[in-house]
């Protein structure tokens, strides 16, 4: 046995032993190491109730209700639960109803979610807006002939809706 | 069989490969303008604006191949640390040493962009998420790298320690890849897939592509002119570079 090989030996058995160890120590941390509670989570309640957290998901459409001056109450879907969140502030750019945010904040007493913070979360999708019409107006086309919308919107363009695949939630392209 | 062995070690003595390594470093400089000039005009001009973000979202033509440089070169630098500590070959750990800076700057330049293209579009110029922190630490991975290898007097003990070094922060690198899957971020999920078809516009794919090929023509000619000087540095005793130096050929 050369003595690199001795070396390459050592070499690998220190890779794989490193390998191990941090998949147990990514493992173990497991969800900690999230930036945000879904409402599902929540409403289950994961999150912590004393002190702040995040609340990630989608606005429900039709939610946003706006108050005096700078104070807007809108709900935070995963489609399973919702999240009433109330936060006085400048919203994002991209903040709209049907769009991913993340909130920091904590929980009142009634169950409603007092933010400090709102961010927007955008997906991964990037495409020209008159491919979004397009894609729009199939989706349209193909609820009105009862067709399978997920056909319709397959076949009008080059674009898969990969909701959901994407963590916890995802704004597909398609079904807005 | 042992001719292809010869030829594969030629290479790696300093000697013959500076000759080599200026040649690939001018070419890929040369590709690296032309890339550039398309990609950038395609990135500004041709690619179409986002449906959601604008024009805002054109950064992603640095911030992408930026990002991918920098997980990418770390592999290969802990790859060529690797050989150097289980050869002892010279030329492994300077090849080494020369692609720590331009990953620096690469991880350096992902997470600049990024906290430009944070702030319009999430509202925050840095949040403590997953793909953020990951990647935070490979550039401190980086810069632990150079400073260790300059805090070292003696260069050959220097390449041992920062293979070490590089070797056990590569655990990094697939964290940094699937920390979107992993766990909820604020940062989006992958846009291009290696199995699958890609949520992107085309033209928006082709412009990216243009730019990953520009970045990683500008890495392979910056780290070859880096592993020059290297060599020169480290080789200065010995008798090729003398000669090289008194035709002036250096």
């Amino acid at each position: 046995m050369k003595a690199r090989h001795k070396r390459l030996g050592f070499l690998t058995i220190g890779i794989v032993a490193l390998g191990l160890s941090t998949w147990l120590v990514v493992n173990a941390l497991g969800s900690n190491l999230s930036y945000f509670f879904s409402p599902s989570e929540v409403a289950e309640g994961a999150a912590p109730s004393e002190r702040i957290f995040r609340l990630g998901g989608l606005v429900k459409p039709d939610s946003v209700e706006r108050g005096e001056e700078l104070l807007v109450r809108f709900q935070v879907t995963d489609h399973a639960h919702d999240v009433t969140v109330v936060y006085s502030g400048i919203l994002p750019d991209l903040f709209a109803e049907g769009q991913g945010v993340v909130a920091q904040g904590r929980l009142n007493e009634q169950g409603q979610f007092v933010a400090e913070r709102v961010l927007a979360k955008h997906d991964e999708n990037y495409m020209a807006p008159e491919v979004k019409e397009a894609l729009a107006r199939a989706h349209a086309d193909g609820v009105a002939q009862e067709a399978s919308t997920y056909a319709a919107a397959e076949s009008s363009g080059s674009y898969s809706s990969r909701g959901g695949e994407s963590g916890a939630y995802s704004t597909s392209g398609v079904t807005q | 069989m042992s001719s292809r062995l010869v030829n594969w070690f030629k290479f790696s003595s300093p000697s013959t490969f500076y000759p080599l390594a200026g040649k690939i470093g001018f070419w890929s400089m040369v590709v690296t303008v032309v890339l550039l000039a398309v990609g950038l005009y395609m990135s500004f001009f041709v690619a179409p604006t986002d449906y959601k973000q604008g024009e805002g979202y054109r950064i992603i033509y640095v911030h992408v191949p930026a990002a991918w440089m920098s997980m990418f070169l770390y592999v290969l630098m802990a790859g060529w640390a690797a050989l150097g500590l289980v050869f002892n070959t010279r030329l492994s750990a300077m090849m080494a040493s020369a692609l720590a800076p331009t990953g620096a700057s690469m991880a350096f330049i992902a997470l600049w962009t990024g906290a430009f293209w944070g702030k319009p579009m999430w509202g925050a110029w840095w949040v403590w998420d997953a793909r953020l922190t990951s990647e935070l630490i490979l550039l401190f991975l980086y810069l632990g790298f150079i400073a260790l290898q300059s805090a070292i007097d003696d260069p050959r003990r220097a390449d041992r320690a920062c293979a070490v070094l590089a070797i056990v922060g590569v655990v990094n690198v697939p964290i940094i890849y699937y920390s979107v899957i992993w766990w909820n971020t604020l940062h989006q999920g992958a846009t291009i897939q290696i199995r699958g078809e890609s949520s992107m516009d085309p033209l928006m794919l082709t412009t990216l592509l243009i730019m990953t090929l520009a970045f990683w023509a500008y890495c392979i000619a910056v780290a070859m002119a880096r592993v020059r000087s290297i060599i020169l540095e480290r080789e200065r005793e010995t008798t090729w570079v003398g000669e090289m130096v008194k035709e002036g050929r250096a």
